[in-house]
């Protein structure tokens, strides 16, 4: 088994920091490590995608000197992908920072559960 | 506390102060003392809520049960990553497929954009690049809501004063912006001829601003992008993609052709709808970048 | 090709280009936009409804020149249709129902944002219904996390952005694992349209080449959408979103949102793993227990709740453990149950929300069930509308409510002899734990206060709720008492899924 991985490390690798990701966002109580967590995760999945379609010797899919040959170049479509999902986390590491800067403002802390003390020591606005 | 029989218990709970859920009956109970909500206030306000013991406890078992969940989930990947199709082989089920030698072979002539990536987002695969850009702007659309003015604090004015006055901040702008912003149309215009395209330019001309409003301060920015601008250079560069790609969406269902050809590979003017998708979409992500930057400093684009 | 079968493409498309044009919109045009949309978008799905039933066929259309594997493609069958006529309807009843709410709570320059995301939700919810590509629901799943996230954080009190960041942080896990297992499908079978998919994993799985990967995708797409529905050992976040929220993004969170989620889920069991590989796979026992755990848990934690709106959520966790165990059962009636329980559930919670909202303001703007005491004279019209809902809940007969349980019942009875007989346990005590917070619930409502402190204030009702109300209880008595018709429509939609 420890063959194939050294195989395929690059997933081995990117699979690793997609559950370090994880575990952080999920667990970690302070709200800005979780949004890193929530950008490893995020990467590691589109350096996951990106690796599927890697192939040594070949060049990146932009037509050179018209040809236009399977064997000439590397699969264009994980860089795609790669290119909506960038996109996608970037828009929503956006969204999760600006409710962190609320968070921040109003009680001056990052810590998950203090800041749940403090929520809920306040009176409920109906 | 003393015991309570059945009958106590069942009266309570059909009052509504079943004392089960101590935080919540805590915070039933707590009223503060003043109603204002200052800032500050609450550093030295005693606090009620989840009992301390609660929440220390949580503190103590997190390391445990995060090396516990990571080392379950890196057990299981492994495990199949290890049975996946070798990495960097042309003869994986994902490199070899019937996919795969269309976008290759005939993207040229298909999509007329040299650049095939450009080729497989914009044409073959648009309905993901239509929707990626709307998540943008719904997550534009989500910050506004919560940065805009209101309850943002006002600017770090010394922090400002301290960038402006900056030599080597300002200087390094004045001559750099120029350079990032033709850089930036640069990689926008020729996105279906080479690497780049409306993204990736749109993310340079977006960083220029940044540094634009670092170095000058934002009032100067502010007379090239305001609220109107952003408002109306977003609304046409949305509506223009959302309406040219519903056209050719319609078009294909029903196989007409198109009025926009690919063209020659390899001129300007060429891959139909893919050149002006890339500049509609560089000007949404340098507005919205920079919009990012100005609502979290400011509260204000 | 008859025109009707454009109307998806049309309807996704301008529910994108409102959103962009409601954020120049003052909020009173936006609303008028907003509302106008969702009619549109639901008259249109019935026609088109209408006109796939008849045919009795799923087709695919192409969005742009190349068919599947090349291109995107939507899928138009009946079901789908169905579904997004309904979504649509309940989402312009829900916008109806909540102006009242959404014009005090929110702040008025900010409210033509709420529109935006009810927009962006409505587009995100067609294309998940509606969509042949797996890496676009990706991308339309993340524009429906945001734009709900939006919804909820519009009433910025220190509770909301707090249960929006608890809905971002469980939302983004979901789809990061939904991501990893997109990704390593594509890694084993190089394509990403559904049908060459199904084709594919079906021939995978016959050789039993790739079949740890095969696995563990089919696990990660399952358990991402499942935690973004809020399956049961992750719906604990609900509580806190859907009672901080107000009632109408509630409504749309717990009604539509989640349940497109499960519905895309079943379009992905269908379409990608195919009924036949998923079901021998054995994930779905996974989802089975945890949707019964789910049940029972969701109904303890109601039990316990002193905020209605909290003790709603926590019913709602429930509801949502009763679609999982009826995908877990079987794969045609447990199907067809966990399909109407979708519907019924859609029409019965916004509606408890609404009139909950209501019947808060009109007990002294408390959610606690200490000041809701008569809250039912106050308000009658919502007290009215918040008995029959909650009738709903529990079963009663004549409620949609009532089908759906005799659903599952028929579908445990159809079962092995291994899932019979938790079932029915599960069903009973469920129900029997319904009745009890939802009696207890409405006797509070109609229980005269003390009359000392009591006040014969009644609330003026408001014309928009009482219509949004008035058609909530007629669909779900009509679909109650006549079910028939639209239970041979869920079959005829299962069977061309």
């Amino acid at each position: 088994m420890l063959q194939l991985l050294w195989e395929s490390r690059i997933q081995a690798v990117a699979v690793l920091l997609f559950a370090v990701g994880f575990t952080t966002l999920l667990l970690h109580r302070n709200l800005i490590k979780k949004v890193i967590g929530l950008n490893i995760m995020d990467t590691a999945a589109y350096l996951f995608l990106t690796s599927i379609g890697y192939i040594p010797g070949r060049l990146s899919p932009i037509v050179a000197d018209g040809v236009t040959d399977m064997e000439a170049y590397v699969n264009p479509l994980p860089a795609g992908l790669v290119l909506t999902g960038i996109v996608v986390s970037v828009s929503v590491t956006a969204v999760m920072l600006s409710l962190t800067l609320r968070l921040y403002r109003r009680y001056h802390t990052l810590n998950l559960d203090e800041i749940y003390r403090l929520v809920y020591a306040e009176q409920e606005d109906v | 506390m003393k015991k309570r029989t059945f009958k106590e218990w069942l009266k309570q709970w059909d009052q509504g102060e079943f004392d089960l859920d101590r935080g919540e009956a805590e915070a039933l109970h707590y009223r503060p003392e003043t109603q204002e909500k200052d800032d500050d206030s609450w550093a030295h306000r005693p606090v009620r809520g989840l009992r301390e013991g609660e929440y220390t406890l949580f503190v103590k078992v997190y390391p445990f049960a995060a090396l516990l969940l990571a080392s379950v989930m890196i057990f299981f990947f492994m495990r199949t990553v290890a049975e996946l199709p070798p990495f960097a082989s042309a003869c994986t089920p994902a490199n070899q497929s019937e996919v795969i030698r269309r976008y290759i072979e005939n993207g040229l002539t298909e999509t007329g954009a040299v650049n095939i990536v450009a080729g497989v987002i914009l044409d073959y695969r648009a309905f993901d690049t239509l929707g990626e850009s709307h998540v943008l702007f719904t997550a534009a659309t989500a910050v506004f809501i919560l940065m805009l003015a209101g309850e943002a604090e006002p600017e770090d004015k010394r922090t400002r004063r301290i960038l402006e006055a900056d030599t080597v901040l300002s200087v390094t702008a004045r001559v750099l912006f120029p350079l990032i912003v033709m850089f930036g149309f640069y990689v926008i215009l020729c996105g279906h001829l080479g690497p780049g395209g409306g993204f990736s330019g749109g993310a340079v001309i977006g960083g220029g601003l940044i540094l634009c409003s670092m170095a000058f301060g934002p009032e100067r920015i502010s007379r090239l992008i305001n609220m109107k601008t952003y408002r109306g250079v977003v609304l046409c560069a949305l509506l223009f993609y959302s309406i040219a790609k519903c056209y050719s969406f319609y078009c294909g269902a029903h196989h007409l052709e198109t009025v926009f050809s690919p063209g020659t590979p390899g001129m300007i003017f060429s891959a139909g709808l893919i050149l002006p998708l890339n500049i509609a979409v560089g000007l949404v992500v340098a507005c919205t970048m920079y919009g990012f930057y100005s609502l979290f400093t400011r509260g204000t684009v | 090709m008859a025109f009707c079968l454009n109307f998806p493409l049309f309807l996704i498309v301008l529910c994108l280009i409102s959103s962009v044009v409601s954020s120049v919109l003052p909020a009173r045009a936006a609303r008028i936009w907003s509302l106008g949309l969702s009619a549109v978008s639901t008259a249109a799905n019935a026609v088109l409804f209408r006109y796939a039933a008849r045919t009795n066929t799923a087709v695919t259309y192409l969005m742009g020149h190349y068919p599947h594997p090349w291109g995107n493609e939507l899928r138009i069958g009946p079901l789908e249709a169905l579904f997004s006529a309904f979504f649509s309807l309940v989402l312009f009843l829900c916008l109806l129902g909540g102006r009242r709410q959404l014009a005090v709570k929110v702040a008025p320059q900010k409210q033509h944002y709420y529109y935006v995301m009810a927009d962006l939700v409505q587009a995100a919810l067609l294309a998940l219904v509606y969509t042949n590509d797996l890496f676009t629901g990706y991308v339309f799943i993340e524009i429906c996390t945001l734009s709900s996230c939006g919804l909820l954080m519009i009433r910025e009190t220190g509770r909301t952005i707090l249960a929006s960041v608890r809905y971002m942080i469980f939302s983004l896990i979901g789809s990061g694992l939904f991501l990893l297992g997109v990704i390593l499908l594509y890694s084993i079978t190089g394509h990403l349209l559904m049908p060459n998919l199904k084709e594919s994993i079906g021939l995978l799985w016959s050789t039993g080449q790739y079949h740890l990967p095969l696995l563990s995708s089919i696990c990660l797409i399952c358990i991402g959408l499942a935690v973004k529905s809020g399956l049961f050992p992750f719906h604990l976040w609900m509580a806190d979103t859907y009672g901080a929220a107000i009632p109408a993004s509630s409504g749309i969170l717990s009604g539509l949102v989640s349940k497109a989620y499960i519905f895309f889920l079943l379009k992905v069991i269908f379409d990608v793993f195919g009924v036949d590989v998923f079901y021998a796979c054995g994930i779905h026992r996974l989802l089975y227990v945890m949707g019964a755990a789910g049940i029972i848990a969701g109904s303890v934690g109601a039990l316990r709740e002193n905020n209605i709106f909290r003790m709603i959520a926590f019913s709602s966790a429930a509801q949502i453990g009763y679609i999982y165990m009826g995908i877990g059962l079987s794969p045609t009636v447990g199907i067809e149950a966990a399909l109407f329980q979708i519907l019924a559930h859609a029409v019965t919670k916004p509606a408890l929300f609404l009139s909950a909202g209501h019947l808060s303001d009109a007990a002294g703007r408390s959610k606690r069930f200490h000041d809701l005491q008569g809250a039912g004279y106050k308000d009658p019209f919502a007290g009215v509308a918040f008995t029959l809902a909650a009738f709903s809940m529990i079963g009663l007969p004549f409620t949609m409510g009532f089908i759906s349980k005799y659903l599952f019942g028929m579908a445990a009875l159809d079962g092995s002899h291994a899932k019979m007989v938790p079932t029915l346990l599960v069903l009973a005590v469920s129900t029997v734990l319904n009745t009890l917070y939802f009696a207890r619930t409405v006797l509070r409502l109609y229980n005269k206060p003390q009359a000392d402190d009591y006040e014969r204030v009644r609330i003026p009702a408001h014309l928009s709720y009482v219509t949004a109300g008035i058609v909530f209880m007629a669909v779900n008595l009509l679909l109650g008492t006549l079910s028939r018709p639209l239970l041979d429509l869920l079959l005829q939609g299962v069977r061309l899924f």
